[in-house]
């Protein structure tokens, strides 16, 4: 819940930046992370790497649930592959061994990579908090230049360190072309 | 900064033309789905359509008369079904490696030309699925192909390369869904932003989840991106691989061999790539696309299909050689059959569309011209289909014993499903430009010098 209003007295969720070259906000992120900000949303029209580094980065922990979904996915493939095989439905194919586990590494292979695969995408929308039907970005009409060709930084309310103020002033003083109220 | 890049001073084509800004990518790609319909495209849908309808009273009355309205009989068992299977599976896989090989290879090239041949994936995908259905006999009773616990206490035999083909085509149709839909979240996110229809805005804002290019997102994003192409890699191996396994595992003559598996892929992409630069050349004109789909991507597709051709004449080589090599009666008598025999007509001119054909691509001429890549890519398109018909009917129509030898031609009814399931394809892919940006705009954006600028790293800058 927020402390502030906007001029309009509503809620404030946070004031936004707007940028017209990636180089302003890669400095921008820069400026508010030695600032002291903590809370801060960076958003591009595309990746990029720089602005990720400057708002303080860590490492995905997407490879790690892959890792374990394709991990899940050869095992429980082979496993039904044995049990239906050898238990469930023993059946004399010329004399094989029920248990032609070399034969069962083909569709193995194939479950491994649809549950890694599985993995890969739930788990990027798990950590990423998709989907998100309601976010208040979308209260700034120029947010919809951010899947364009503007560059956005954000500060929200919910910092520690947030006073409408001295972010506002830090933020016009980073060469934006505009500064907003963001509406919770 | 008029330096001229490594590229340019090779003489090669821009990857994108010059001039472009991120602004003015997006505004010109998302303008094609979100303007008016252009008049060719009712035309050009409309005939597709028109020969979908093909597919559907060829398929409603194999199922009200039963399979034996096909040509196919004893010996030969096999017939159309499997040939269009094996040749639509093949044609998919050049979506899965431009969009997933290329990229692990940073061939930046890709970028323009990836969303529309992943959706060429799969549809492929979804034309070749309908064959082996349909051939069931029993298509409604196909759900006995997965296992699945039932009052039966069936279970399918894991140890068939058919139980396999079930696992690698579903596996491959359903990891190219999911990472074709992954490349187009951020592009639907700009749909959302830019289409002025509220139907427009709450359509591809749903498709889009409420991505917002938030800088920790898209770095969870390409993570995800880079494991899902490091996935589809093998993936796409092992599918035409195991579709190989479909013949040699078997112990026909012409089949039971073990240069098939690689023999296959490298005609999957062969073929594949065919299809791209079939309808390639055709939407950049009639989009108006040239400064994204260059001559660059044309010449590099032009020379992946040379080079892919190569080694299924290779291929074909080594089957030549492997049939007296052998010193067995059977295989040498298939090959002298397929040379000379009531299909030498077909096997001459597979070679003539496979292997002769292609060799055009050496000539700088023909290479730069698209229309005459384009006709090239039409003798592979039909040149890798007589090679199925080829592996499939020589072989089955006169196997060991000469009392059970037969012949085999396709009827119109095989014709008629064939040729609609060319319409379903089409119908689809008019769709899909019509509706989905065809070119993906995020990563056209980070082609653009504006970002290629912060992309470099200190020790890029220095290199």
């Amino acid at each position: 819940m927020s402390r502030f209003l906007t001029r309009d007295g509503k809620r404030l969720y946070g004031l936004m930046a707007e940028f017209d070259s990636p180089e302003k906000l890669v400095h921008a992120c820069e400026a508010a992370s030695e600032a002291g900000y903590t809370r801060l949303g960076a958003y591009t029209p595309y990746p990029i790497e720089a602005v990720w580094e400057a708002i303080g980065h860590h490492r995905s922990k997407l490879p790690l649930i892959v890792l374990a979904g394709g991990l899940a996915g050869a095992a429980g493939g082979f496993l039904l592959q044995y049990w239906a095989s050898v238990h469930a439905y023993p059946l004399n194919i010329g004399g094989r061994p029920l248990d032609s586990w070399i034969a069962f590494l083909v569709p193995a292979f194939e479950t491994t990579i649809l549950f890694a695969s599985f993995a890969a995408v739930l788990g990027m929308f798990f950590l990423n908090g998709l989907p998100q039907p309601y976010h208040p970005a979308f209260n700034v009409p120029r947010f919809a230049e951010a899947s364009r060709d503007r560059y956005f930084l954000m500060i929200t309310t919910k910092d520690r360190n947030f006073e409408p103020a001295a972010v506002r002033e830090l933020l016009a003083g980073l060469g934006p072309v505009e500064v907003n109220e963001v509406e919770d | 900064m008029a330096e001229l890049t490594p590229d340019a001073r090779m003489g090669k084509p821009p990857v994108v033309a010059p001039g472009y800004t991120p602004g003015s990518v997006t505004d010109k790609i998302s303008a094609i789905v979100l303007t008016r319909t252009p008049r060719w495209w009712w035309v050009a849908f409309g005939l597709s359509f028109l020969l979908m309808q093909a597919l559907l009273v060829g398929v409603a009355y194999l199922f009200f008369e039963g399979v034996g309205i096909w040509g196919v009989n004893n010996p030969v068992g096999w017939g159309f079904a499997i040939i269009n299977f094996v040749w639509w599976i093949g044609i998919g896989h050049a979506g899965t490696l431009i969009s997933a090989i290329l990229l692990l290879l940073r061939q930046e090239w890709r970028t323009s030309i990836n969303r529309f041949a992943e959706a060429m994936t799969l549809f492929a995908v979804a034309c070749a699925g309908v064959f082996p259905l349909v051939h069931l006999g029993r298509p409604w009773l196909a759900y006995w192909l997965l296992p699945y616990p039932n009052t039966m206490g069936l279970w399918p035999n894991f140890r068939s390369p058919l139980i396999w083909d079930v696992f690698a085509v579903s596996t491959y149709a359903t990891v190219s869904a999911l990472f074709w839909y992954v490349g187009l979240i951020p592009d639907m996110a700009t749909l959302r932003d830019r289409s002025r229809r509220r139907w427009k805005k709450i359509v591809y804002g749903f498709a889009a989840m409420g991505w917002r290019g938030h800088a920790a997102h898209w770095h969870n994003y390409e993570v995800a991106y880079l494991l899902l192409a490091g996935l589809a890699t093998p993936l796409v191996v092992s599918v035409h691989t195991v579709v190989s396994f479909d013949f040699a595992v078997g112990q026909i003559p012409g089949w039971h061999a073990t240069i098939f598996p690689p023999y296959f892929v490298a005609g999957a992409v062969f073929a594949g790539f065919a299809m791209v630069l079939t309808l390639a050349v055709p939407l950049r004109q009639a989009f108006a696309l040239q400064d994204f789909i260059t001559m660059r991507h044309i010449q590099n597709m032009a020379k992946v299909m040379l080079t892919t051709g190569l080694i299924v004449a290779y291929g074909y080589l080594i089957e030549i050689f492997m049939a007296f090599y052998s010193g067995n009666q059977y295989e040498e008598f298939m090959l002298l059959n397929r040379i000379q025999g009531p299909y030498k007509l077909h096997w001459w001119a597979l070679l003539l569309c496979n292997v002769l054909a292609p060799q055009a691509i050496w000539l700088r001429k023909v290479r730069s011209s698209p229309w005459l890549v384009f006709l090239v890519a039409m003798f592979v398109n039909v040149g890798m289909w007589l090679e199925r018909f080829v592996i499939v009917v020589t072989s089955l129509s006169r196997e060991f014993l000469p009392s059970s030898w037969g012949t085999y031609s396709g009827t119109r009814w095989d014709w008629a499903i064939f040729v609609g399931t060319i319409g379903l394809f089409l119908s689809l892919l008019f769709l899909f430009v019509r509706f989905l940006p065809m070119i993906s705009i995020f990563e056209m954006r980070t082609i653009l010098p504006e970002a290629k600028s912060v992309h470099q790293r200190p020790e890029e800058a220095d290199a």
